[in-house]
């Protein structure tokens, strides 16, 4: 038996070993996180240089139940529910083709996950120029694009969307490859000699084997999502009509061009619980997720 | 139901030759032991069989249909039970059995009916509902059993089913499936490195070695008359001794001790015309006794309890096992007996091709 004294030494030493960690975590974590709650129980004011007015939860409510806030909740989810999907079903496409023994697969496994090593400003950049009303792809076709794709308020979010979608893909594609692997061949082998068809295969065996993998970058996915800020700053700012006035977009605008420290910070507490509800998704469907054993 | 055949099969990878002109033929109903060493190419040779891998020249044949080279794996009409038991994890034992009645469009009524069937013969029906994690091995080789024998297919293959059981299990495991076999009239094909398995189940041995078939023929025959030095080695435990002997008119001299041979192999032998022999003898068939031509050094005994092993060492360095029975005088550990065999029971083998000579 550990005796009282060793165990209390033992304990004394792990908080010692766990300080420097703490103390990076309350200088850039849980100070700022508070700071921000609190930042956001004071209405600032409309010119610099009055006083802060201390208005409790009112400004939370205020700005929660305003329409520009629902406007930019909305416009984020619907840029999630385009991004997601549509990435994932691409990624595990491009997964399942490229999970076989050929040779020179090794090539287009490399260009599949290439787009992990571009930064969302190259993504951008590409594709601001393929959208391009006049060096881009469409008058390249010989179709005139106007308005501007980008400047289109019904074509600007799906196209930031595109953006993404290709941006994510190189993750999505090495997520759904590395989930691919750990299907045993042998199970492929056994479907084979009990019947089972291509398609049979990929329904019955890989899809529901994989859904771990799946099901884990949906919900990275869907925070990334709700992260979104480069392309959006760098293609649309926010516009056409405020259209892709995504959450992180809108939160910046309200504190860079508004000064509005006070609504920027309630909007990032809003920011943050959804972040922390999709995460908390996560974490209890992975714990009881069966393992296969 | 049907017969199956290796046609002149070759199987390489790259450069390696794993199955080298296999030709087998499997009849209707029966169960044919695929035996050989791990990397003998017996595993290859059921894998082309099921369609898992590609043939590289020669033709596989099932039931009446001709060259299956063509032939997906899933319209072979097979059944497979693997060494990992391959279960789908995340389905019920119920919907693993089923799953090659519903890949081939069984009518659901229909399909029940054979799950309930199969579950039944292998005293699955309590487990039905459970998933394969919350099995013990045995009760997943039964799964895998139950899908295969859900379905009638033309043939039954089994890679090493029961090496992933304890001995007990395997022992019990090994009568329930030689009973299943016959009550199915099923052609079975079955892949082991097991000799035990191999002779206790088998209706035929076929003995592989580096991709070459070495023989064919019902276990006792195999046994009684090995084709070859590997087979003899490969059969029977504790193996047949095998001690190299140069041929002296007709007896053969070991280790400064000349055999005689009986008259019709002296014969066979000398029409041979070789020069080197490998004597083979089996430990049951030598003899410890102080009359003996052969003198020996104990080195260690065995004890088995019903039997025991007296590992000797000849003068010329050489081992040798003999096999007395548990009621026996125990030689002492160092000491020097002196062992004969019965002429009757010797094997020769020509040194250099390592064919048996047969009188």
């Amino acid at each position: 038996m550990i005796s009282r004294q060793r165990r209390a030494r033992e304990m004394s030493l792990a908080y010692f070993l766990l300080l420097p960690s703490l103390a990076i975590f309350a200088l850039f974590v849980f100070y700022p996180f508070f700071k921000n709650f609190y930042l956001g129980l004071f209405r600032t004011p409309p010119f610099p240089g009055l006083p802060k007015t201390y208005v409790g939860f009112d400004q939370y409510s205020e700005v929660l139940s305003s329409s520009e806030f629902l406007n930019s909740l909305r416009t984020t989810i619907a840029f999630a529910i385009m991004t997601v999907p549509t990435g994932i079903v691409l990624g595990l496409g491009l997964a399942v083709l490229a999970h076989r023994q050929l040779r020179g697969v090794g090539i287009y496994r490399t260009i599949f996950s290439s787009t992990v090593a571009t930064s969302v400003a190259v993504a951008s950049v590409i594709f601001g120029t393929l959208f391009n009303p006049v060096v881009g792809l469409l008058p390249w076709l010989g179709i005139d694009p106007r308005p501007p794709i980008l400047d289109n308020p019904d074509l600007a979010l799906p196209a930031v969307a595109i953006v993404t979608i290709w941006q994510t893909l190189g993750l999505t594609f090495i997520l759904m490859s590395s989930g691919l692997q750990t299907i045993p061949e042998d199970l492929y082998e056994a479907a084979r000699v009990d019947g089972a068809t291509p398609t049979r295969r990929f329904w019955q065996v890989t899809l529901p084997l994989l859904s771990p993998t799946i099901f884990f970058a949906v919900v990275v996915g869907s925070i990334f999502a709700f992260q979104t800020f480069g392309q959006i700053d760098l293609l649309t700012q926010g516009g056409p009509l405020k259209r892709t006035n995504v959450l992180t977009y809108f939160i910046v605008t309200s504190l860079r061009q508004q000064n509005n420290d006070g609504k920027a910070a309630v909007l990032a507490v809003a920011l943050f619980s959804i972040t922390l509800v999709l995460t908390l998704i996560q974490v209890r469907v992975l714990e009881r997720r069966v393992h296969y054993a | 139901m049907g017969r199956v055949a290796f046609v002149g099969v070759t199987k390489r990878f790259d450069d390696v030759v794993a199955v080298d002109h296999l030709d087998l033929e499997i009849a209707d109903q029966e169960f044919l032991v695929l035996l050989g060493p791990s990397g003998c190419g017996k595993s290859t040779a059921l894998r082309m069989l099921a369609g898992l891998e590609d043939v590289s020249e020669g033709s596989i044949e099932i039931g009446f249909r001709g060259d299956m080279n063509n032939v997906e794996a899933k319209d072979r009409d097979l059944a497979m039970v693997f060494q990992s038991y391959a279960l789908y994890p995340h389905m019920t034992v119920r919907r693993n059995i089923e799953f090659p009645l519903k890949s081939r469009h069984v009518p659901k009524a229909e399909r029940d009916e054979l799950v309930a069937d199969a579950a039944q013969s292998l005293g699955l029906e309590a487990l039905l509902d459970r998933k394969p994690a919350q099995l013990s091995g045995g009760q997943r080789q039964r799964v895998a059993l139950a899908r295969a024998i859900v379905r009638r297919p033309t043939a039954f293959l089994m890679d090493e089913p029961l090496s992933n059981l304890d001995a007990k299990l395997r022992v019990q495991t090994r009568a329930e499936l030689i009973e299943l076999q016959q009550r199915l009239s099923a052609t079975f094909v079955y892949v082991t490195h097991d000799q035990v398995e191999a002779m206790t189940m088998g209706d035929r041995i076929a003995i592989m070695n580096e991709g070459r078939l070495q023989q064919v023929g019902p276990p006792q025959e195999v046994y009684d008359r090995p084709a070859n030095v590997f087979v003899a080695r490969f059969i029977g435990s504790p193996p047949m001794n095998t001690v190299t002997g140069e041929v002296v008119g007709d007896s053969i001299m070991v280790a400064g001790t000349a055999f005689p041979l009986p008259g019709p192999l002296a014969a066979a032998v000398r029409a041979a015309g070789c020069a080197a022999v490998v004597l083979g003898v089996r430990p049951e068939h030598l003899e410890i006794g102080a009359e003996g031509p052969l003198p020996a050094t104990v080195v260690v005994v065995e004890s088995l309890g019903h039997e025991r092993h007296v590992i000797c060492r000849l003068d010329d360095g050489q081992m040798v096992i003999v096999r007395i029975q548990s009621d026996e005088a125990v030689p002492a550990a160092e000491s020097t007996v002196r062992l004969s065999a019965d002429p009757g029971q010797l094997h020769v083998f020509d040194a250099a091709t390592e064919l048996r000579i047969d009188a």
